[in-house]
């Protein structure tokens, strides 16, 4: 058998015949397997949905509570079977509820990674590598200059900042599923414990993560805020935000970005960003290579982002590697990247 | 190393002259010497050491990364320094840092290896000190070594930070900076408060200069004519020309831009002319057979890199004198303006040198007087050197040689700049910090076409517009392209759809280069003019109609 007859790229997405159903789908489909809530990722408008309890609150979140006919939850760990076809989520370490799926059947073991990323993450279970013969991988920051170091150091660096000026806002913008919860706990977790503010697109899903554990300390909406209040403290927003009237209201602010992209100078320089903070939820070069390696599998098949530095390492290792060049994922991040930008960067660029 | 790395990439991201200040005061702060020293020499430009090779960076990382792999990696950079700092191996456990950070090298042995290292021993050295960086340090390295260090602080501005450490004026640090070498530790505990200030020795010192303000008609009434001499405000470059004579007695003769740049190698033709000891601030003009250049033609020389004795020919140097600061040893500056006059006029005809002139007064009694010299210089005694005027200065007699810009002193009432409305036609990426973002900019005007109205190319700007305004113009020429070529991108240009801007320039000329046959000069967009349609723009007529009836 080969690993096409079980999992097949389409169109649609990741296709399973034999399970009936797809993963990660990009249009409404009868049964869907999500891995994480990110928007390009999980779609509304599936029959049938089987994702972690995370995942499932989130989409609701997100989408509203019809935003599919059934949802099933699915533990990590947790085996279930549909028409035969042995599934298993297990956390991917991206954002609260990601999971790497493994599909098996008739001896054949696939893992699809979804978004994942190796480096420790106090908002989500710890990712571990899951031993397969193929193994799916997505490949967003697939180029060896993406190294990522230790999000703690950026962290410092901002906070360095905030002391440098005490009379300047500091707008850090961050996606707002996972980044923006992760920003939060990592200051935390340096002892800032100061009142950190939001922009009102991440609250409800700020408040989510409260919910479920995390410790975020105190948190105050930004819109509330006076001006001589935002002076000198932290400000949560999308990264969106920090170019639009919105941003205008803060005194002096400093325009901060947290994204693996912030790697790349020219990014940052082209986002007028004073402060990039190299803080990203996907894997790095190392964590994507290590992990291709510790699953073991002699083939690999990479989603999407820049499949062609991860291809050329695989063949160098003598593993069999295929681009399935799936449009449409990577978008959530994406949408908010200036369209001509985008365009500008053309195919070595575009995510 | 490492430490002056992340000053260095905080600096390149920082735009506001502010915030730059505040990082570099608070790196030398927090930096002991002579680290702290050597990181000043490298921002005040104060380091010579012969530069690596992109070709020898290249090998180096070829040794070490798969060439398809850095072929991609340098596809998505686009900076050969950047992308062998991010990708550069680091070895089997790159997240321990602690060991690493003890083995990095500090800014001073690299800045010490560096010039003393020979060819051959360069490499090795260089990737030993690149497995011991972190990224930033390696990103900062490379630059250094391939003089590619560019990061928007100018001397000036890293030496206000000094300043800044001991609230002393940043003018007190150029006086003594000459005297300087590097890693300025004397500089350092003086401004510390730790040691007597450094001394002066410097035989031909640059002085900071006096600058003028802005005036205009409106103001001129609340001031009494009486208090003033005018003179022609010179369209050339601002310089002053100091010479001095060493311990040794050995004379010395420089010339500074008035920012305290040493501008002699440019102009040796003017500074063997200096040879009475004291310090003039002037203009630097062309002058030939006795007549003062347009700007344009000092323009060609400035744009010629090496001095040849044809060029020395072409373009004499001329140094219009206005202002005498040191007489001698003796420092005027404390005199009120109309003494130093006096001084500077028996300077000059004691230095008897055809290259230096005295700038002439112009006479006044009425504001009214003064308008009318300044709207026609050539019929108020500036004869044919009247293309090369932008204007009269307005100088107290009772005013001291103060530097910086005090308020109240002197003026400057230039002649207004011309303004047209054009339509944004091509775009160009920019060099350096603009790299990624389209920042020269043609412009076009209306004109009869055979098949109507059509617009032809004027002129090109690529200054006068906001940081902001830039990313607006950038983001608007990445939406409308219509055409690429290579690096210009063609930007729709229609009757009712495309980008009016506001051009400002100083003057016109007929030009065969061009085809709308006119060229601008100093063209800078003034305004961005979204709220006008193209059709509305100005027509090529009316810019003919300014030019000059004999030019
Ligand atoms: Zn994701
Ligand atoms: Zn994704």
């Amino acid at each position: 058998m080969r690993p096409e007859d079980l999992l097949c790229p389409t169109p649609q997405g990741l296709c399973c015949p034999a399970g009936d159903f797809f993963i990660d789908p990009l249009r409404p489909v009868e049964r869907a397997l999500v891995t994480h809530g990110h928007s390009d990722h999980a779609r509304a408008g599936h029959g049938a949905v089987l994702a972690t309890a995370e995942t499932l609150d989130i989409m609701r979140l997100r989408c509203g509570e019809d935003c599919a006919g059934t949802m099933q939850a699915a533990a990590y760990g947790e085996t279930v079977e549909i028409n035969g076809v042995r599934i298993t989520f297990h956390p991917a370490g991206h954002i609260l509820g990601a999971a790497q799926i493994c599909v098996e059947w008739k001896g054949l073991r696939m893992v699809v990674s979804g978004d994942y990323k190796t480096a420790p993450d106090p908002t989500c279970a710890a990712f571990a590598p899951v031993p397969c013969d193929v193994f799916i991988t997505e490949a967003t920051f697939g180029l060896p200059v993406f190294r990522f170091g230790d999000a703690r150091a950026e962290t410092a660096k901002l906070l360095h900042s905030v002391a440098l000026f005490p009379d300047r806002a500091h707008l850090v913008g961050c996606y707002p599923l996972g980044k923006a919860q992760r920003m939060i706990a990592l200051l935390r977790e340096a002892g800032y414990d100061r009142p950190i503010f939001l922009h009102g697109a991440m609250e409800a899903l700020t408040r989510y993560y409260a919910a479920r554990g995390l410790d975020i300390g105190a948190l105050r909406p930004a819109r509330e805020a006076r001006r001589d209040e935002l002076a000198g403290a932290v400000t949560i927003c999308p990264p969106s935000a920090l170019q639009e009237l919105w941003a205008r209201r803060f005194p002096d602010p400093v325009s901060v970005f947290a994204s693996g992209w912030m790697r790349v100078r020219a990014r940052a320089r082209q986002r007028g960003i004073a402060l990039p903070l190299v803080i990203s939820d996907h894997a790095d070069w190392e964590g994507l290579t290590a992990t291709i390696a510790a699953t073991g599998a002699s083939e690999v098949w990479v989603t999407h982002g820049e499949e062609d530095g991860l291809v050329r390492w695989c063949e160098m290792r003598g593993l069999r590697a295929r681009p399935l060049r799936l449009v449409g994922y990577g978008e959530e991040e994406d949408e908010e990247e200036d369209q001509g930008a985008a365009a500008e960067n053309g195919a070595a660029a575009a995510p | 190393m490492n430490r002056f790395a992340a000053l260095l990439d905080r600096l390149a991201f920082e735009h506001a002259r502010n915030a730059k200040l505040r990082q570099m005061a608070d790196y030398f702060r927090t930096t002991p010497d002579p680290e702290r020293g050597w990181a000043l020499a490298a921002l005040t430009g104060a380091l010579s050491f012969r530069h690596a090779k992109p070709g020898l960076i290249r090998a180096l990382v070829a040794e070490r990364v798969d060439p398809v792999l850095f072929g991609l990696s340098y596809d998505y950079v686009g900076d050969l320094s950047e992308t062998v700092a991010l990708l550069w191996p680091e070895g089997p456990s790159p997240r321990a840092g602690a060991e690493k950070a003890q083995n990095a090298p500090r800014l001073s042995e690299v800045i010490k290896a560096l010039a003393t290292l020979g060819k051959a021993e360069l490499p090795g050295q260089l990737s030993r000190w690149l497995d011991a960086l972190d990224e930033t340090g390696r990103w900062a390295l490379l630059k250094l070594v391939t003089g590619g260090l560019r990061i928007g602080v100018s001397a000036r501005l890293a030496k206000t930070a000094v300043a800044a450490l001991g609230d002393k004026d940043p003018d007190e640090i150029e006086l003594v900076w000459p005297a300087l070498e590097p890693p300025y530790v004397d500089l350092f505990a003086w401004v510390e408060g730790r040691a007597d200030r450094p001394a002066v020795r410097d035989p031909a010192p640059f002085r900071p200069v006096m600058l003028a303000h802005a005036i205009e008609e409106a103001e001129l009434a609340a001031l009494s004519p009486a208090d003033y001499i005018a003179e022609w405000k010179w369209d050339g470059i601002r310089v002053q020309a100091v010479a001095g004579r060493r311990a040794d007695g050995a004379p010395v003769a420089r010339l500074y831009s008035r920012t305290g740049e040493d501008i002699s190698k440019s102009f040796p033709d003017l500074v063997a002319a200096l040879t009475l000891p004291g310090a003039i601030d002037g203009e630097l003009l062309i002058v030939r057979d006795g007549r003062v250049q347009s700007f344009h033609v000092l323009q060609q020389r400035l744009n010629r890199k090496s001095v040849t004795p044809n060029l020395l020919a072409e373009f004499p140097a001329h140094l219009r004198a206005y202002d005498l600061l040191a007489d001698g040893e003796e420092d005027l500056r404390a005199l009120p303006f109309a003494e130093r006059r006096k001084r500077l006029k028996a300077f000059v005809s004691r230095l008897a040198q055809p290259r230096v002139d005295l700038s002439p007064c112009v006479p006044f009694s009425t504001w009214s007087e003064l308008m009318a010299a300044r709207a026609d210089p050539a019929a108020a005694g500036a004869g044919a050197d009247a293309e090369a005027i932008e204007g009269v200065m307005l100088k107290r007699r009772d005013a001291a040689y103060l530097p910086g810009r005090p308020k109240g002193w002197w003026w400057k009432w230039k002649r207004d700049p011309f303004t047209v409305d054009a339509v944004l036609m091509y775009a160009q990426r920019g060099h350096g910090k603009r790299s990624s973002f389209y920042s020269d900019y043609t412009f076009g005007l209306w004109t009869d076409g055979e098949n109507g109205d059509e617009l032809v190319p004027v002129g090109k700007a690529y200054f006068g517009f906001t940081d902001e305004e830039l990313l607006q113009i950038d983001r608007f020429v990445r939406r409308n392209t219509v055409n690429r070529f290579g690096p210009v991108r063609e930007v729709v240009h229609e009757r009712d759809q495309g980008l009016v801007l506001e051009i400002a320039f100083e003057g016109l000329q007929r030009s065969n280069r061009h085809r709308s046959g006119v060229a601008m000069r100093f063209p800078r967009i003034a305004r961005l003019r979204w709220d006008k349609p193209p059709r509305e723009a100005d027509r090529l007529e009316t810019l003919e109609r300014l030019l000059p009836p004999d030019a």
